[in-house]
């Protein structure tokens, strides 16, 4: 049953993508700027780790685009609680956690696929990395996305207007981006910085991504990536299928 | 048996203006078959009660068994069974009025091909089938509400709960969903509970009224009953009726006569 309605849900949000081509590429415009014009800054500096630069910033903008698009996923369901489709899907007898992970996969399909793009990008810029560390840099996309995609429709299912569902975001995506090295390995952080990095999830996701991308596959830091990354994923569907169950007001 | 029945269901939102008690305690049975007429001024607490029928809404308080099943401990059990048109509709503005048919056949877990072909069904009954491949924003507001309300015939429910069904259909189609709603009863005795702010409505369609005012039932007869009681006589509108059990019009015996 959790099957059969995750699909037939999937399916609705894929077709509903699939309309606005538009969406599918805008994603990547920032991801690949950022590759562009600021990862040729980088080639030469002494990152601290081993690898090369692209090594380090290809992982970077991985999650970045994860976080950034997944993060305002909910915007969507924010429409469709005011056009009466959710509360349409929610009379019927359809699984919650389906109507849930129905759209969250679609979020995670298509933020890999943008990441296949940028990857392909990177790769005519210069980057070099084991296929296997590619292929988990890919995994960790797909999980963040589906978690951070989660807690958003979460987020969503709880605001009336996407003026209060905004703010939230900006003021979790900022700080996160910030405070986990997405951009620069926090090696090259301050004591004080690198201690406080420790307490954003999303540090050890990008520190595991960086190390797969060096073929680093049985370290402590891929461990931790990965046990982050699952945690994250359960604690995330749990809340979002507690919000599309309750979901009054 | 009753095919619904409340016992002081209850709703309190909490607002930044304080506490609105929209539905208080309300105490209702309705037997299979019965063709009810919910009624109230706007703010009344109508879409309240129904979306907390319908499992959508939590209750604050009380208790009710809908179409065998208890609201709180088994809704799953209430919606397989259930349909519910709401009074603002429900459909996606870029998706086609097929899709939106054929999705809903399949969340309520009828296999495709069947989907399809009850899809087919509810478009010739709604008068749907020259727009089928249209997407629902290309519709006119009377078009979607006969695609919400095939929505929510899909599953053939044995329960209906109808808000506003013909608030935008033009005469004939209005006539078509009374049409359509007798039949329903006689050939598959379908109990539909329905909300209208057309008083004729209520009047040609219903077996029984039920008056709802800020929150609690004020009246709960057959029309003729509630006419006789209120207005003073078995042939006076069931709007002046109305009028007089909700206290916003003056007593029948002093009212003025007005040009119609
Ligand atoms: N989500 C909500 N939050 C706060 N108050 C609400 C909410 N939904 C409804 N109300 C309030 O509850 C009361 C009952 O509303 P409801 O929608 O049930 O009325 P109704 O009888 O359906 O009216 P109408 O005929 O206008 O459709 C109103 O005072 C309304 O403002
Ligand atoms: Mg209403």
């Amino acid at each position: 049953m959790l099957l059969h309605d995750t699909s037939i849900i999937f399916g609705r949000y894929v077709r509903q993508t699939l309309r606005s081509k538009f969406q599918i590429l805008f994603g990547i415009l920032m991801p690949l700027l950022y590759l562009v014009f600021f990862g040729p800054l980088l080639t030469d500096l002494p990152l601290g780790s081993e690898g090369t630069s692209w090594q380090i910033l290809v992982p970077g903008l991985l999650l970045q685009l994860g976080l950034f698009g997944a993060s305002f996923a909910g915007f969507a369901v924010i429409i469709e609680k005011n056009t009466g489709v959710v509360e349409r899907m929610r009379v019927t007898p359809v699984s919650r956690l389906a109507l849930l992970l129905g759209r969250v996969l679609r979020d995670a399909l298509l933020f890999v696929f943008q990441a296949v793009l940028l990857v392909l990008a990177a790769l005519v810029m210069g980057l070099r990395a084991p296929l296997g560390g590619v292929l988990i840099g890919f995994a960790f996309v797909a999980v963040l996305s589906l978690s951070l995609a989660s807690l958003s429709y979460a987020l969503a299912m709880s605001v009336r207007t996407p003026q209060e569902f905004g703010p939230v975001i900006n003021s979790v995506t900022m700080p996160a981006m910030l405070l986990s090295g997405l951009m620069l390995p926090m090696a090259l952080a301050p004591n004080w910085l690198d201690l406080l990095s420790h307490f954003i999830p999303f540090r050890y996701l990008v520190d595991a991504v960086r190390a797969g991308y060096v073929g680093d596959y049985a370290s402590s830091r891929m461990l931790y990536g990965v046990l982050m990354a699952l945690a994250l994923a359960a604690l995330s569907v749990t809340v979002g299928t507690r919000r599309f169950r309750k979901a009054g007001a | 048996m009753a095919i619904l029945s409340t016992a002081g269901l209850s709703r309190t939102f909490q607002t930044k203006q304080g506490p609105v008690e929209a539905v208080r305690s309300i105490d209702l049975t309705v037997q299979p078959g019965e063709i009810l007429g919910f009624l109230g001024p706007n703010g009344a607490g109508k879409t309240t009660t129904l979306r907390m029928l319908t499992t959508l809404l939590a209750p604050t308080s009380g208790a009710a068994t809908v179409a065998g099943h208890d609201l709180l401990t088994d809704p799953e059990g209430v919606r397989t069974r259930t349909g519910y048109v709401a009074q603002s509709g429900g459909t996606d503005p870029n998706v086609s009025v097929r899709e939106e048919l054929v999705t809903q056949g399949r969340l309520y877990r009828l296999k495709r091909p069947a989907a399809v072909a009850r899809a087919a069904e509810l478009a010739r009954d709604l008068g749907l089938d020259d727009l089928l491949d249209r997407p629902t924003r290309a519709l006119s507001g009377g078009q979607r509400r006969r695609l919400d309300i095939a929505l929510g015939l899909t599953h053939r429910p044995e329960l209906l709960f109808l808000d506003e069904p013909t608030t935008g259909l033009d005469p004939a189609s209005r006539a078509d969903l009374w049409d359509l709603v007798r039949q329903l009863r006689t050939e598959h005795g379908t109990t539909v509970f329905l909300t209208t702010h057309y008083l004729d409505e209520a009047d040609a369609l219903a077996d029984r009224i039920v008056v709802v005012d800020d929150g609690r039932i004020v009246a709960d007869d057959t029309p003729t009953a509630l006419k006789l009681r209120h207005a003073g006589s078995a042939d006076a509108s069931l709007q002046d009726t109305f009028l007089a059990i909700t206290g916003r019009g003056p007593a029948p015996e002093h009212r003025i006569p007005v040009a119609t």
